[in-house]
This record gives structure tokens, sequence and C-alpha cells, in this order.
């Protein structure tokens, strides 16, 4: 990124008079529905200004009213847009189309998805060259290379001829900021520029950011996420239901929020919450009445935290919570584990390497690691979906993974699944209703709970009581639901058989923050009244650090660390771990 | 769609060896597949053409009905090895395959190969023609419909669904009805100028049109929503730039896979519509040819459709290759990316 000094981007324009954005009483409505509400921002060359806020809120909307690209049947009403001075109001078309690229760069999510993936990148970021200047094509690719360089791609000559798909994801997204910043805009809008990328990358990409906004870009920053935001934002303004609840510099949004949803936000974090600790207000304000009417069932009074308890011992005399296994042996145990895949042209992958974990029974183990580290494919060997090349999976202290599948079919109802794209997972022509009443009776076959009608109603009905829904729901389809309620149907379909361990991965990644603390609750007060033992799969090291007991850091297919989670996570022993914790956004 | 830009000294190596790759090995897979296709191809048909009631040699002497001494018979099944046990008749058919030897016309008393031939042309004309025209009215009604509303929408697919559901004969006669009889501006069978192609290729190409257009739509419809057009438009990038520049090539993919089918479903359709509007070709030669029994005709003109459809789905091949430069480990689909 040193190679970013080489080529300056930006002529310093001395004292540009005019802030680079100005918004007074923004207002968007699709219908009859209004999305935006009076939303007012300022923003001066230089100066990052970040929106946070849920989806929903309105944030993106905004940001994309701002391109005059809200959207077919958006009606956009302001006092007020100006971009560097000038007013954008009423704009036409054609007009509009002059500005964007050259006075406004928009940076979106997911490269992958957002650089076309069938041309070269030199393509993609000469696009703007060739639309606003009259560069001829050997300048263009000039430029292309400038620009390349500038936002860190190392080698650009090499890179430059390459599709998206061929670029690692961080190469990838500073692809996309370059082409966003090839005409080098004074505003740089960024969309939740590093919501898919891995942590340190992400931490990479911020960097990248906070240099370009240091060059006197200003940025206006869009993210669900506060504690990305707090790293380079200027001010931050929290945007709930369409407007702007509270602005302020990161200090005072994070420090001493006034409005009660920041508060409500900034609790739900998990990062640095101890094991046990409710990240949602309870009894959970956010659902609905119609939501809420069965979910009494199981709210519990907080309970103290977790006592720090060596996990591993098995030792007598721990600590009586209902968490301590009633016998010291082991719910799930991986010895040896190694599994390779062979890639295109030969290439094989060891996705993992020699990997050993012991679960006790009503604990919770964490596996974290960035993309690609193998996480997922140890989930998938402890549950013997996928046959490991050597090593053995150990089930309650019996063989699991050596058994052929005809006998193992029978102690699958032990182990349950909750995953990532729960709405993937369901058939979207099946209710709710149906998509338990199915669970209930694979899930018992000899006729406990699947028998008759009634018993299977009745085990539904409790199963949506566990997962804290509404009995109204039964008769609504996935694609009906929010994401915090499919979730919750996911983890209720795993619940059905009446498991004693649940593998759940990545369960949370895919919702917004407030949400996700509603299913880090909700599966802590299940482990506890149904003695759960967990395996928890995750890339984000604040969860796993509120959820786990023990810890596991998964690195190119290996564990590189494991302990108990407040040690590995206080005193992190391998280099990986702290680089993986350094990367961590903080809250300030 | 491909706008000159010159990149980076190094993406002319990459696509040298792209093409490479792309023309090495699957070719020589492709080859592979070919020959055994043309083989079961030949297999099917002879055994097929055995079913067909009737003596093949009354066919040779005159076709059935003719009267034909028991003597004469003998001869001609001697002569053409008729009279060999049926295994014997398929490696020596076999044998004159490879060699290229289609053997001879019962019927017509002529070589079947230089028949086959000159029958080809016209066909392979009326198909490649019906494909472009086919291409042209599904995109330009896959375009015009998409992006201008749910009116817009549903009328696009209501035509699509109507073309797509049209059988040739129906269509055929239809245009030589309204276009001939009513309006008199195009002949009704098929003249060797370039007017009497208009009707059988319309006839061909408008059922096509359905198919292709609705797949097309499809997946315009998705690339328009991806995040790249998106990306491309927040660039300035103007309506028609994003149509040709992004979304065009994602919305063609899929129906570049389909033309290969497609090219096979035509010459097919070539059978009703040469015979309709009366115009030579292989369509109506096989007809012909199975109806008085004509095994070598028969086998001639399956073998040389096959081959020309085993060389169309090589070309689609690599068109597709082409436009999605993706290696094929990636998902085809557009914006496709979770």
């Amino acid at each position: 990124m040193s190679a970013a000094d080489a080529v300056p981007l930006a002529v310093p324009m001395s004292g540009r008079p005019a802030p680079a954005l100005r918004v007074r009483n923004l207002s968007v409505g699709f219908g009859s529905q209004t999305v935006v509400r009076g939303v007012s921002l300022e923003l001066a060359p230089g100066e990052c200004l970040a929106i946070v806020g849920e989806s929903g809120s309105g944030k993106s909307v905004t940001a994309r009213s701002l391109l005059g690209l809200a959207g077919a049947g958006a009606q956009v009403s302001a006092d007020e847009i100006s971009l560097a001075g000038e007013s954008v109001l009423g704009l036409n078309e054609s007009a509009w189309r002059r500005r964007r690229g050259r006075d406004v760069g928009l940076v979106l999510q997911d490269a992958l998805a957002s650089l076309d993936p069938l041309r070269p990148i030199a393509r993609e970021i000469g696009d703007s060259l060739r639309l606003h200047t009259k560069l001829d094509g050997a300048a263009r690719s000039r430029r292309v290379l400038e620009v390349l360089t500038a936002v860190g791609l190392p080698d650009p000559e090499l890179y430059a001829g390459r599709l998206s798909g061929e670029l690692s994801g961080g190469q990838r997204q500073r692809a996309l900021i370059a082409a966003a910043l090839a005409l080098d805009p004074p505003l740089l809008i960024a969309d939740e520029p590093t919501t898919a990328l891995d942590v340190t990358v992400q931490a990479q990409v911020l960097d990248l950011l906070e240099e370009i906004r240091d060059r006197g870009t200003a940025i206006l920053l869009i993210s669900h996420d506060l504690a990305v935001v707090s790293r380079i934002a200027n001010r931050i303004a929290v945007m709930h239901d369409g407007r702007i609840i509270e602005t302020g510099t990161p200090n005072e949004v994070l420090g001493r929020p006034t409005h009660p949803e920041t508060r409500r936000m900034l609790a739900a974090v998990p990062v640095d919450k101890p094991r046990g600790t409710r990240l949602a207000p309870a009894p959970e304000p956010l659902l609905t009445p119609e939501q809420t009417a069965g979910a009494g069932r199981l709210r519990v009074a907080e309970r103290p935290s977790a006592p720090a308890t060596e996990v591993t011992s098995g030792s007598p005399g721990a600590a009586p919570d209902a968490r301590t296994p009633s016998s010291p042996d082991l719910a799930l145990e991986g010895i040896g584990l190694n599994k390779t895949f062979r890639g295109p042209h030969g290439t094989v992958q060891h996705a993992v390497d020699d990997v050993n974990f012991s679960l006790p029974r009503g604990r919770t183990l964490g596996i974290v690691g960035e993309s690609g580290s193998g996480k997922t494919t140890t989930a998938r060997l402890a549950l013997a979906l996928t046959p490991a090349d050597s090593g053995v999976v150990r089930l309650l202290g019996e063989p699991w993974s050596v058994l052929p599948e005809k006998q193992r079919r029978a102690r699958r109802r032990l182990v349950g699944a909750v995953y990532q794209d729960v709405l993937a997972s369901f058939d979207p022509r099946l209710s709710v209703r149906e998509i338990l009443r199915h669970a209930v009776a694979v899930a018992a076959p000899d006729g406990r709970d699947g028998a008759n009608r009634r018993a299977g109603e009745a085990r539904v009905g409790a199963l949506l009581d566990d997962v804290g829904l509404s009995a109204a729901l039964l008769d609504r389809r996935p694609t009906d639901l929010s994401g915090g309620q499919r979730q919750r149907v996911g983890i209720a379909r795993a619940l059905a058989s009446r498991p004693q361990i649940l593998i759940c991965d990545e369960p949370v990644s895919a919702l917004d923050v407030s949400v996700q603390a509603q299913v880090l609750d909700l599966l802590d007060e299940l482990q506890r009244e149904l003695a759960l033992t967990l395996l928890f799969i995750s890339h984000d090291l604040g969860v796993i650090q509120h959820v786990s007991d023990q810890v596991a850091v998964m690195h190119a297919g290996r564990i590189v660390e494991t302990g108990p989670a407040e040690q590995v996570f206080a005193q992190p022993a391998h280099p990986y771990t702290e680089a993986l914790l350094a990367a961590v956004p903080r809250l300030v | 769609m491909a706008e000159p830009l010159t990149v980076a000294r190094s993406s002319g190596g990459r696509r040298v060896r792209r093409l490479g790759v792309l023309i090495g090995w699957p070719l020589a897979r492709r080859l592979g597949g070919a020959v055994f296709v043309l083989w079961a191809v030949a297999t099917l048909t002879f055994f097929a053409v055995r079913l067909i009631p009737g003596d093949p040699a009354e066919a040779i002497l005159g076709g059935p009905g003719s009267q034909t001494s028991p003597e004469a018979l003998a001869a001609v099944r001697a002569e053409y090895g008729l009279d060999q046990p049926v295994f014997l008749q398929y490696l020596a058919q076999l044998g004159r395959l490879a060699t290229g030897d289609l053997g001879r016309s019962y019927a017509l008393n002529m070589d079947v190969g230089p028949l086959v031939l000159s029958q080809l042309g016209g066909t392979l004309l009326l198909a490649v023609l019906s494909l472009t025209v086919a291409w042209l009215l599904a995109l330009g009604l896959a375009t015009w419909s998409t992006g201008r509303g749910a009116m817009a929408r549903r009328i696009g697919s209501g035509l699509e669904i109507v073309a797509a559901a049209l059988p040739h004969f129906w269509l055929a006669t239809t245009l030589i009805v309204v276009a001939s009889v009513w309006w008199g501006i195009l002949p009704p069978i098929s003249t060797a100028d370039a007017r009497g192609l208009v009707l059988p290729v319309l006839t061909l190409a408008i059922p096509l049109a359905g198919f292709l257009g609705q797949v097309m739509r499809e997946s315009l419809t998705t690339a328009l929503e991806s995040p790249f057009v998106l990306s491309a438009r927040a660039r300035g990038e103007s309506e028609r730039g994003v149509l040709w520049r992004h979304a065009l090539r994602h919305a063609a993919l899929p129906a570049i896979g389909l033309s290969g089918w497609a090219f096979g479903s035509l010459i097919s359709g070539a059978v009703v519509v040469e015979t309709v509007f009366a115009r030579p070709g292989l369509g109506r030669t096989l007809l012909n040819a199975v109806t008085v029994r004509d095994v070598p005709v028969v086998i001639g003109v399956v073998m040389v459709v096959a081959l020309a459809y085993i060389l169309m789905t090589i070309l689609t091949d690599l068109a597709s290759r082409l436009a999605d430069p993706r290696p094929t480990t990636n998902t085809r689909t557009p914006g496709g990316a979770q």
C-alpha cells in the first residue's frame, strides 16, 4: 500500500470551498411506502461520514439517491442535494450520467458480483475513463495501471487482464475501489465495502479507505457494523426506520449514545461480552406482540456469568452449572482428522489437516477461522456427511465416522445442524408447519412424536415455543419470514429430533446485529434448558468469544491454537491468532 | 461488444494460452465423442430402417406393388448383399461408412454421397438463416420487453409462449395464406431467389425465437438486476452501454448453449418446411427415401445430419467458452456470487 504514495490520486484543491456533499431533508418513497424520511447530511472534503443502520433502515436507498439511482418507481424529494457545490436536484438522466463516476464514485459490497464477471478488471476500471474523458486506449491503460497501483494491488500489469473471479477477495475489492476512483471523484460512496471480506482483509481495505480519505476524497461509508465504521469515520450517523436518529463523532456515538436504538445496537455487539451475558434486552421487545404470543416459556432470569472452569479436564468438583457434564465423557471427539480435495488441474487442497477436537457434554466448542480455513469441512466431518481421509470421529464415546451409514442413520437424531443460509435449506413451497412436521416425523419414525397427527402437531407447537416463535407463523412460508424468524425455524427444525449435540455453521452471519443478539441469546438459553452440546463455527471472533467455553482457531486446515476462550482471547499464543485479534474492528 | 482496449502486455499471451486450453483437450474429447455418436447413429438407423414393413429388394425393383419375378428379386438380393445374415450386412455397412462410402440409392439409381451433398447446401442455408433470424427476433423482443415495466414484460413473455407453441405445419400454411394468398407479396412455394426463402425461414425461426427469447429474457432480467450493472450505472454508463457492454453477454450465454440443440431441431423442422414449400433439401430427400424404403439414402441423410449436429455443438461450445472466459469450475450464473 506504500505504492500509493508514488502516484497521487487526488490533485489537492487548496481550500475547496464547497462541501463534497450536502443533503437537506431527503425523502425517498416507493409507492405508498416511505423508506427515507427527511435525511440531512453534510460532508467536507477529506472527511469520512458513516451511515450505520440495520437492514431496512434506509441507508442504502439514501446512498443510491445521491447518485440518482434510487431505482425505478422511487419518488425522491429533497430541499437540497448538491455534489461538490452544484445542485443535482431534478437532473435529467443524461445530466446524471455525466456526473456519475466523475463527481461521485460508488463501491458496493462483494466485488465478485459488483464487477462484471465476464470482463477483465482493466476494462471495468477503464469504463469511466472511456465514458468521461477523450483519452485514447493507451492513455486509458496507463491510467488504469496507475489507479491499480494507487489502491495497492501488487503487480498491476499482471492483474489488469484478469477477471474478477480470478482474484482473491481482497484484490477484487481493491479493483472495485479502483474502478470507482478512476476519475478521482471528490466523493466516494462505499456501501458495505468490507462486509463479505475476511477480518484481516477487511482491515486492509479499511486502511485503504482511510488512505483515500486522507488524500482529500470525501467518503460516505454505509455499514451495518458500528465497529467497522468507528475505525475510519470522522462522524457517524445512525439510521433507523428511514431517519437519522443520532449523529456525532465515533466517541460520542459509541461512548455516550443518546438514542435508545443506538444503545440497543451497541448492546447487541457480542465482542468482549462475557459468556452468558444477554445481548438483546429481555424479553425481546423487538418481536411484535403477535410474535411474542407463544414465546413465554423460555424466559429465564438472567444467570450469573459462567464460572471460568477448565473445560477439558472433566475434573470432579466442577461448578454446579446446568452446563457441567453429568459424566466426564465427551459428546463429540475428533482424532487426527484429515481431508483433501482435488482441485482443477490436479491441484490438491488439504482442507482439514490433522485436526483434533474434543467436546465435553453440555459445553460449547467454538471453531473460528477465515474463509477457506477448513471450518465447514470440519463440521461436515463431525456430522459424518463427508468421509475423512484418515482419522475418526466418536459420538458420545462410541464410534461414529467409521460406521456404515445404515447404522449411523439411527443415531443421526442425536446430532442437529443449523446452517447460515437457512432459507436455502428449506423447501420454499412448504409452510413452517410442514417443515417442522417433516422434521418431527423423520426424527421419530418409531412413532414417539410422529405417530399420530395430534402428537406431531403438539411437538411442532412445543418446538416453536422453544425457539420463541408464535404459532401464528405456522402457516407462513419461509420466504415471508424475517431473517431472525427463519433462523429460529431452522433451529426448531434442528431440535425436532431432540438432539444432544447441535452443530451450528455460521448460524448468525447473515443476520443484523440485534437479530444476531437474539439468536445467540436463544442458543444460550436452549443449551442451558436442554443441556445441549454445541459445536459453533464462525468467522466472527466476537461471536466466538461470546458463545464458547473452548475455542479452536483454524488456519489453512490446521487448528493453530486451542484452549479455554478467555485464555485464547486474552493471551493468544499463536501469531496467527494475534493477527486475527488485532484485525478485529472494535468499538472505539 | 469487444472494444479494443490494450490492457497489459501479458494479456495477449494469456489469451493465446486460453485459446490453446479451450481448443486442445476439450476438442480431443469432443472428437472422440463424435466418433461414438456417429457409430451409434449409424447402428440405430440401420436397425430402425429394417422395422419399416416391406422388402428392400422390391423397393429396388420399382417399389411395392410392382410385378417382379422371384428370380429378379433373388438376383437383386445377391447383388446388394441382402441375402447375407443381418449381422454381416451391418458389419459391411459399417465398413463402407468408415471409408466414407454411403452406398448407392435403391430408388434413384445414383450414389448417395453426391445426392446428399447436392441437397445439403439448401437445408444448411435454411437452418443457419433460421437460427440467425430466431436469435435476432429473440434478442429484439427480450431487450424491448425488459426494464420497461410489467406490461411490456407480460406482452413479451406472452408472445414468446405463443411463438414457442406454434407447430411448423400450421405456421407454414398460415404464412402462405396471409403472405401469398391475401397479400400476394411472397411466393407460396420456395423459389430459387431470396424472396422464396422468406416464408420457410420465418416458419422455422418464429417458434425457435419463442424458446430462445424465454431463456434470454430470464437471464437478461437477472443480469440487469445484478450489482455489476449498478456499478456500471454508477460509473455513468448509459442504458445502451449497460445492455451492450454487460447485460446482453450474460443474457446470451444460456441461449448460446441452447443453439446446438436448436440447430438439430431446425433440421428436423426442415422435413416439414421443405415439404410444405416444395423446397429441395435434405428433409424432403429423407421423407421420400423413408416412403420408398430407400435404406442407403435414409442412413446417408441421417449420418450427414448427425455430423452437422455434432459440428454445430462443438461450435456452440467454443462460442460459449469465448463468451464466458471464466474457468469452468465457476458457476455460470450471471452475477451468481453467493
